[in-house]
């Protein structure tokens, strides 16, 4: 949709584009090849825009939709303690969206048309939230597995040639660090009480290890976008290297709760290092991810609801604004001079 | 649009005396104080800031990309591809 | 009623009122009207349970019986809490949380301002603190009343409505009874008649900037301080105490 037509339709009259050539291509890639940061105006290939477009944009939805599952919890978390904790965590969750959706904003797409994408259902969030948080060790796997999984794919992208992205990123990074310890302390916690809640802990494991596993998508040789962005260094790490080194890091956390993984073929095997694992269903996630999840309806009525639900708000809000507003925009003094900037 | 979507402030951070504002991201609000508001709750929340500065995005005057090799627009403003940066006449279609 | 009865009264009502208050901030996350309206709705929520711990632990020491601020908050039924009944209202739409936010906070800051100096210490230390944040809170709740009273024709009917359909819950915060008359005398606590004086004023500043008329029904609900309650609270407290009535002396 967004084409490199767009800064035509800027303030200055003589901006020219033309198609990309092989040279720009090389120059653009030796730039990345040097680990340069590409900044927010700078040259870029119009496929390398739209790649980060759509990856930054599901990044913030994930963030924005997964405060719901989480969120599901809030009013009934067991303690003042874990009350206070979740709140902190599902509005870091926020947070993240808004550091997100602000990068993203810097790649010619405005957070109204990055909603709208994510209300139509055109654009896609991470399966692991259509999902539901049945029961309050949920809340504790979550924090657990889908943290853990959703740092280790975070922490590589720290190191992304996208400038405003990496630096998201790095912010999202430091934040995210007592997520995981939070979900892992509540499934300590309930592993070490009652017959009940030790069931309770091992069902939410059960229903939550694979959707973790497949978080980290295809094998990447079904993944059409991994060596482009490979190339580009918006990834770093293949699918399957992140997926192996989570539940190599994991399988042990999950023994030291006297969990049990649901999975037959996890062994430890020493001669590699790692752990082998079963057979993921693919079908599963593709079911999910096409939006037949037990959730997804859910999320997105959701947050469509809150969306109109707040129409009045904001219009109102922008309607004081309006009437209050001591300079507006067509006094400006150096909108005579003949500058524009709509 | 109906809801007339509010503008974006891009954001900076003084986060301790001695030190210079450094940008740390944008926010949108319907006006500058609550701005400021949301520049606070979303970029201090874990005391990374003493002084915050919103500025309206389109308002900044930015220099060129120091590429020699800009095809783009050269005008000092906009400092980014943002959309709503750009006015569009109406009965422009598909833009 | 003497000094000590008082102080452990008065300090579970300010510890009933936060917490009522953090609890419905907690339903309206992911149902706010713009996502920095989260971040800021979080804050609150996070502000509120905080000084609920606070007082609820002070609490506990007072009465000298071993419970803790969990105990407080979740094993007692509807009738113990001592909440008054403004902050349990339910959130409704946007405009009726503000409302109800603004009410309630335009009052709890001139108490907060008030126990700041009061001689009960803990009380004092903790007031101080908690002050910061709602004079933060009560600048936001003042802020959206104004643009939502002053902002489009359909903002301002439905504020003005939130605005009526509350008021009723106004008077009980400066209805005083005996824990406040030994509080105020033992303890330099606030002198609700001057409490009621500034809020008065405040009240009439926000509401004229926002372009709303003062509700002029003059009849007042009361009674949640003696633990009689609206309907909402057997709903909010049931769902809140859920996980620690299914599964009684676990650990979390």
């Amino acid at each position: 949709m967004y084409t490199q037509g767009l800064d035509q339709c800027g303030a200055s009259a003589e901006s020219k584009s033309r198609a990309e050539t092989p040279a720009d291509l090389e120059r653009f890639q030796s730039r990345i090849d040097a680990e340069e940061k590409v900044e927010p105006k700078d040259w870029m290939p119009e496929a390398y825009r739209k790649t980060l477009v759509r990856q930054i944009s599901q990044h913030a939805h994930s963030e924005i939709i997964g405060m719901q599952p989480e969120g599901n919890w809030l009013t009934r978390a067991p303690t003042l303690k874990r009350k206070a904790i979740l709140l902190a965590k599902v509005q870091d969750e926020a947070g993240h969206g808004l550091y997100l959706y602000s990068a993203g904003e810097t790649l010619g797409t405005s957070r109204e048309q990055m909603v709208e994408g994510l209300l139509s259902g055109k654009a896609k969030y991470s399966s692991i939230f259509n999902y539901p948080t049945l029961t309050w060790a949920d809340v504790g796997a979550i924090g657990w597995l889908v943290d853990g999984a959703a740092i280790m794919n975070q922490i590589p992208i720290c190191r992304c040639s996208y400038g405003p992205y990496a630096r998201a990123m790095v912010r999202i990074c430091k934040e995210e660090s007592f997520h995981q310890r939070q979900g892992f302390e509540i499934m300590l916690e309930l592993s070490r009480g009652s017959k009940e809640q030790k069931d309770m802990a091992q069902d939410a494991l059960n229903r939550w290890w694979w959707p973790s596993v497949m978080m980290f998508g295809p094998g990447d040789s079904e993944s059409k976008h991994s060596a482009q962005s490979m190339a580009w260094k918006i990834k770093r790490f293949s699918n399957d290297e992140l997926r192996q080194k989570f539940i190599d890091v994991t399988a042990p956390q999950a023994g030291f709760l006297g969990l049990r993984i649901p999975d037959d073929k996890l062994e430890y095997d020493a001669a590699s290092g790692h752990y082998r694992f079963g057979e993921i269903d693919w079908q599963e996630f593709h079911d999910v991810l096409a939006g037949n999840g037990p959730c997804n309806r859910q999320r997105l009525r959701h947050r469509q609801r809150a969306h109109d639900e707040g129409a009045w708000v904001r219009a109102a809000a922008s309607a004081y604004a309006e009437k209050h507003e001591h300079h507006s925009r067509g006094s400006r003094s150096w909108a005579v001079a003949g500058y524009r900037h709509g | 649009m109906a809801d007339q979507n509010w503008p974006l402030y891009e954001v900076f951070i003084r986060s301790r005396s001695g030190l210079s504002h450094r940008h740390a991201g944008s926010v949108h609000a319907a006006d500058d104080q609550m701005a400021l508001d949301h520049a606070r709750d979303a970029y201090t929340r874990r005391n990374e800031g003493i002084s915050i500065w919103v500025v309206r995005s389109s308002e900044i005057v930015a220099s060129d990309p120091a590429e020699s090799a800009a095809f783009f627009d050269p005008a000092t403003d906009k400092i980014y591809r943002h959309p709503t940066f750009y006015d569009i006449p109406e009965g422009v279609e598909n833009l | 009623m003497n000094k000590d009865e008082a102080l452990l009264e008065y300090v579970l009502r300010l510890g009933d009122n936060a917490l009522v208050l953090g609890q419905r901030l907690s339903e309206l996350v992911t149902r706010g009207p713009e996502l920095e309206e989260e971040l800021a709705n979080a804050n609150f929520a996070l502000d509120y349970i905080g000084q609920a711990r606070l007082f609820y632990s002070y609490a506990g020491e007072l009465e000298g019986k071993g419970r803790s601020e969990d105990d407080f908050a979740f094993l007692r039924d509807g009738n113990e809490f001592r909440n008054v009944l403004l902050v349990e209202q339910p959130n409704g739409h946007f405009g009726d949380a503000i409302v109800r936010q603004f009410l309630f906070e335009s009052f709890y800051a001139l108490q907060l301002e008030a126990l700041a100096r009061c001689s009960a210490r803990r009380v004092a230390e903790i007031a101080a603190r908690a002050v910061k944040e709602i004079h933060y809170h009560l600048r936001h709740a003042s802020q959206w009343l104004v643009r939502l009273g002053d902002g489009t024709d359909e903002s301002h009917s439905r504020v003005q409505r939130s605005l009526d359909d509350q008021w009723r819950f106004t008077g009980e915060l400066f209805a005083g009874d005996e824990v406040d008359e030994v509080f105020e005398r033992e303890w330099d606590g606030p002198r609700l008649v001057e409490l009621e004086q500034n809020w008065n004023e405040k009240l009439d500043t926000v509401l004229a900037e926002a372009t709303l008329a003062r509700p002029t029904v003059q009849w007042m609900d009361g009674g949640g301080r003696r633990g009689r309650h609206t309907e909402h609270f057997g709903y909010l407290i049931a769902e809140m105490q859920f996980l620690q009535r299914a599964y009684p002396g676990a650990r979390w």
